[in-house]
C-alpha cells in the first residue's frame, strides 16, 4: 500500500528552567540560559585582543613579514583581510562568523576590529560571542620609500634604445605603441636624447620587461651591464646598477636598400635593390622588379648588418604620365601590388626640360597619369655605398616610385587641425647637445601623422583619440577625385577624463 | 525536603544509593559522612542497609525495587542475597532476576503502582516484575532513550523527567503514571536524573551540584515541602502489625 507512512505525532518541545538563574528556557546541551553559559565558559579565552602592525606613512602600506608590504585604504577588504590574518591561525580555535571594523579616528592610530566567534561548550551547547581586537598602528617606512626619499632620481636599471638614424619617426611611432600598451609605466623617468631615448626603472624586472617589448615590435640587438654601487660583506648583499643598451635596426619604411650578395644569396637570390615595405620584429623587404616578398629577423639582419641606400629623407617628387600595366594585381599578406611601366618626369624637370624616365614600378594598381608619386631618383644621386660596388654589371634604374603622393592636396590641408589627436609620454629633453631644432622636429611629426592618416595598418596597433576642438570648417568637403585618406570616426577613441564631474564618464560610450 | 551530598567527590547520588518507602540501600566504601546523612534522615522511619551487589558498588543502578519488593540481577551473590533478606522488612520480596539486561536500575523505573522498563526486557521478566514489586508495567521511552530507569524517577507524588522530553511525551507518560511530571535537569544542567538523585515520597537527596533552581522544582514536583514521614510510616506500619501481644 502507497500511504502507509507510520503516524508521527508530532513533538513540541517544552520549556525547563535555567539550572542556574530558573528562567524557563528552551532545553540545550548545558540546560543553562545564554547569559549563565555566557557568565561561566568564555570561549574568547587566549585569543588575541591587542597586535601591533607597522604602517608605512608614505604609501599608506601595511607591513606583512617577512617582506611586503600591503597596500590598504583605512577600513577597506584588503585591510580586514590583513588584520584577520595578523591574528594567527584562529580556525584551530573558533569558528570565525563575521568580522567588521569599528570605527576609530584616523589620527588616532589605532583600528578596532570587531570580530563574532563561535564556539562547542559543555556537551554540544554552540555558543556565539563578539569582542573586539585593537590594532596599535606604529609609523614605519617602507624599503622602497626609504630608497625613494634618500635619493629621488635613484634608479636600479636602465634601458638605453638608440637608431642610428638622421631621423625621428621611429621614436614617434614606438611611443605611441608604449602608451597603448602601458610598457612603460613602471619608468621612474623618461629622457629623450639624441638618436634615441633613455628609461629608467627601479627594478631590473621592469627593465627587462621593457627590453622584450620593445623587441616584439621592432628588430634590436642588446646587452646588458652591471656595475656595483654597494655591497654589504657580512650579508653577502650587492646592490648593482643595470644598464641594457638597445640597438634598433637603422631599416625604416619605404627605404631603398641594396642588399650585400650574402643576404640576397641567401634569400633566394632576391634582387639586391629591395624596399622595405614593413619593420616590426622581422624586416618586410620587397623587390620592385619581381614583386617577391621576404621577411628578415632580427638575428638574421644582426648577423650581417647593412644601411640602407637612400632613406625617406631623399624622396623626390615625380609626376607620372602614362601607365602600361605589365602584370595582374597580386596579393601579398593584405597589400596589393601590380607591376606597371611607367613614364615619369621629376616635379623638378615637368615643364622645364624633356627629361622623361621609363620605369618599372610595384605601385601599377595606384597609379594613374597625372599622379603625383614620391620616389628616389638614383639617375641623380651620387650613392656611395659599398655594396652596391659590390655588385659588377649590375644595371639600376633611374627611378624607384615608392609610394604615391597627395601632395597639392597636403598644401590646402596644411595648418587646419585633423579630427584626431595623439597622447605623449612625459619626457625629459636633453638640451645639451643642442639639437633643439623645434622646427626639424615639428615637421618629422607633422610627417609622421600624415603617415598615420595613409596607413591603416600602422593605425592597428595605436590608440587614436577624439580631437574635441576639432570644428570641420564648412567649404573642407570639395574633394574632387580622389579622396584624401583620412582616419575614418569608428577608429578613434573617446578619450577617458577622469575628473570630478561624472557626467564627464559618459563620454566614454561615444 | 531534598538534602544535597556527594559519595566520594562524585555528586552522582542515584548510582550509590536506592531508595524507596520501605527502605534505603547505601553503597559500602568511601566516607561514613554519606552513611550518616542518610542515617540522620531515614533511620527513624525505615531500615538504612549497607550493602554491596554483585560485588560492585553501583548499587542504585542494578537494583530496582519498591515498598513491595526489591529486585536483584543475576550476579548477585548468595551471601549478598541472604544480607538483603535479612535486613529488609519481611514484606519486601527479594528476588534474584535472570535477565540478559542486568542493570535493572536503568532498564526499570518504578514507584508502588506503576513501572516504566526498557523496550527490549524479556517478557518472563517483564511478569516477574508485576509479580514482585505489584505494579503494571509499561514498555516506553522517554525523549527517545530506551534507559527509562537513568532518564526519569518518580514516585507516587510526582516525577522528575528527561529535559528534552516533548509535551506531547510528557503528556503521556503522565496519564500513564497518574502522577504530575516535569522535564528538568539535576546536578548543574545533568540529563541523568536518575544518577543524580534519589527519592521517595517525603524526602530526596541530590547530588552536592544541584542549583537552587533545580532544588526547587524537585522539592514542587515531588510536594517535598509539607511531607510528614511518619503519617506514611504509620499506614505501613498499620498493614504490617497484626497484633499487639
Amino acid at each position: 500500500m502507497a500511504e502507509s507512512s507510520m503516524f508521527r505525532v508530532p513533538q513540541t518541545i517544552g520549556h525547563i528552567l535555567c539550572c542556574k538563574c530558573g528562567v524557563p528556557i528552551v532545553p540545550n546541551g548545558a540546560n543553562m540560559c545564554v547569559t549563565c553559559l555566557r557568565s561561566e565558559v568564555d570561549i574568547t579565552e587566549g585569543l588575541k585582543k591587542h597586535v601591533i602592525i607597522m604602517h608605512c606613512p608614505e604609501c599608506d602600506s601595511y607591513f606583512e613579514p617577512p617582506r611586503t608590504w600591503i597596500k590598504a585604504q583605512l577600513e577597506s577588504k584588503e585591510l580586514l583581510k590583513f588584520c584577520i590574518g595578523k591574528l594567527g591561525d584562529l580556525n584551530k580555535k573558533v569558528r570565525l562568523v563575521d568580522a567588521s571594523f569599528v570605527w576609530t579616528e584616523p589620527h588616532s592610530k589605532r583600528i578596532k576590529v570587531k570580530l563574532t566567534v563561535q564556539k562547542e561548550v559543555l556537551n554540544g551547547a554552540i555558543l556565539e560571542q563578539s569582542y573586539v581586537v585593537e590594532y596599535v598602528q606604529q609609523d614605519h617606512m617602507c624599503e622602497s620609500c626609504t630608497r625613494i626619499q634618500a635619493n629621488p632620481d635613484q634608479w636600479v636599471a636602465a634601458v638605453q634604445l638608440r637608431q642610428h638614424v638622421p631621423h625621428r619617426r621611429t621614436f614617434f611611432y614606438l611611443e605611441q605603441l608604449i602608451l597603448k600598451h602601458g610598457a612603460a609605466s613602471q619608468a621612474i623617468k623618461i629622457k629623450q636624447v639624441d638618436e634615441g631615448i633613455d628609461f629608467f626603472f627601479a627594478n631590473r624586472s621592469h627593465a627587462m620587461r621593457f627590453v622584450e617589448f620593445v623587441g616584439k615590435v621592432t628588430p634590436l640587438r642588446n646587452r646588458h651591464d652591471k656595475q656595483l654601487v654597494s655591497h654589504d660583506p657580512k650579508s653577502n648583499n650587492y646592490n648593482y646598477k643595470y644598464t641594457f643598451s638597445v640597438e634598433i635596426c637603422p631599416i625604416c619604411r619605404e627605404d631603398l636598400i641594396c642588399l650585400p650578395p650574402k643576404v640576397a644569396t641567401s634569400l633566394g637570390n632576391l634582387g639586391p635593390i629591395v624596399i622595405c615595405t614593413k619593420v616590426t620584429d622581422r624586416i618586410a623587404l620587397l623587390d620592385p622588379f619581381t614583386l617577391r616578398h621576404c621577411f628578415l629577423s632580427a638575428d638574421q639582419y644582426w648577423r650581417v648588418p647593412f644601411k640602407s641606400l637612400f632613406t625617406s629623407r631623399q624622396f623626390v617628387e615625380y609626376i607620372v604620365l602614362d601607365v602600361e600595366p605589365v602584370s595582374n594585381e597580386v596579393d601579398f599578406g593584405g597589400t596589393k601590388y601590380k607591376l606597371a611601366d611607367v613614364q615619369v618626369a621629376r616635379k623638378s624637370d615637368f615643364g622645364r626640360n624633356d627629361n622623361i624616365f621609363y620605369v618599372r614600378t610595384h605601385l601599377g594598381h595606384l597609379l594613374n597619369a597625372g599622379d603625383y608619386a614620391l620616389g628616389y631618383d638614383i639617375y641623380g644621386a651620387n650613392s656611395n655605398d659599398m655594396e652596391l660596388d659590390k655588385y659588377r654589371g649590375l644595371t639600376l634604374p633611374d627611378a624607384i616610385l615608392v609610394k604615391k603622393s597627395y601632395g597639392e592636396k597636403h598644401e590646402k590641408k596644411r595648418g587646419k587641425a585633423r579630427p584626431w589627436k595623439l597622447k605623449s609620454l612625459e619626457m625629459e629633453v636633453d638640451e645639451s647637445k643642442g639639437r633643439s631644432d623645434n622646427d626639424k622636429m615639428a615637421s618629422e611629426y607633422e610627417g609622421f601623422l600624415r603617415d598615420l592618416e595613409e596607413n591603416p595598418e600602422l593605425r592597428f596597433n595605436i590608440s587614436l583619440y577624439r580631437n574635441r576642438e576639432y570644428q570641420p570648417s564648412e567649404n573642407a568637403s570639395m574633394t574632387t577625385g580622389d579622396d584624401l585618406p583620412s582616419v575614418p570616426l569608428e577608429e578613434l577613441l573617446a578619450d577617458l577624463d577622469i575628473s570630478d564631474d561624472e557626467d564627464e564618464e559618459n563620454n566614454m560610450r561615444d | 525536603m531534598a538534602t544535597r551530598l556527594m559519595f566520594e567527590n562524585s555528586c552522582e547520588v542515584g548510582v550509590f544509593s536506592k531508595l524507596t518507602n520501605a527502605y534505603c540501600l547505601v553503597a559500602i566504601g568511601g566516607s561514613e559522612s554519606f552513611y550518616s546523612t542518610f542515617e540522620a534522615e531515614l533511620a527513624d522511619h525505615i531500615p538504612v542497609v549497607k550493602t554491596s551487589i554483585a560485588g560492585t558498588r553501583i548499587v542504585g543502578r542494578i537494583c530496582a525495587g519498591n515498598k513491595n519488593g526489591l529486585l536483584l540481577p543475576h550476579n548477585t551473590t548468595d551471601q549478598e542475597l541472604q544480607h538483603l533478606r535479612n535486613s529488609l522488612p519481611d514484606q519486601v520480596v527479594v528476588q534474584r532476576v535472570d535477565e540478559r539486561l542486568s542493570a535493572l536500575g536503568n532498564c526499570i523505573a518504578c514507584n508502588d503502582h506503576v513501572a516504566l522498563t526498557h523496550t527490549d526486557l524479556d517478557r518472563e521478566t517483564e511478569e516477574l516484575i508485576a509479580d514482585v514489586l505489584g505494579v503494571e508495567v509499561f514498555r516506553q521511552t522517554i525523549a527517545g532513550n530506551i534507559l527509562v530507569g537513568s532518564y526519569c524517577t518518580f514516585s507516587n507524588r510526582g516525577g522528575l523527567v528527561h529535559p528534552h522530553t516533548s509535551i506531547e511525551d510528557l503528556d503521556e507518560l503522565s496519564t500513564l503514571l497518574q502522577v504530575p511530571l516535569v522535564a528538568g535537569t539535576v546536578n548543574r544542567g545533568s540529563e541523568v536524573i536518575a544518577a543524580g538523585m534519589v527519592v521517595n515520597d517525603w524526602t530526596a537527596f541530590c547530588g552536592a551540584d544541584t542549583t537552587a533552581t533545580e532544588l526547587s522544582v524537585i522539592e514542587s514536583v515531588f510536594k517535598l515541602r509539607e511531607a510528614q514521614p511518619t503519617a506514611i510510616v504509620d499506614e505501613m506500619r498499620k498493614s504490617l502489625i497484626d497484633s499487639y501481644v
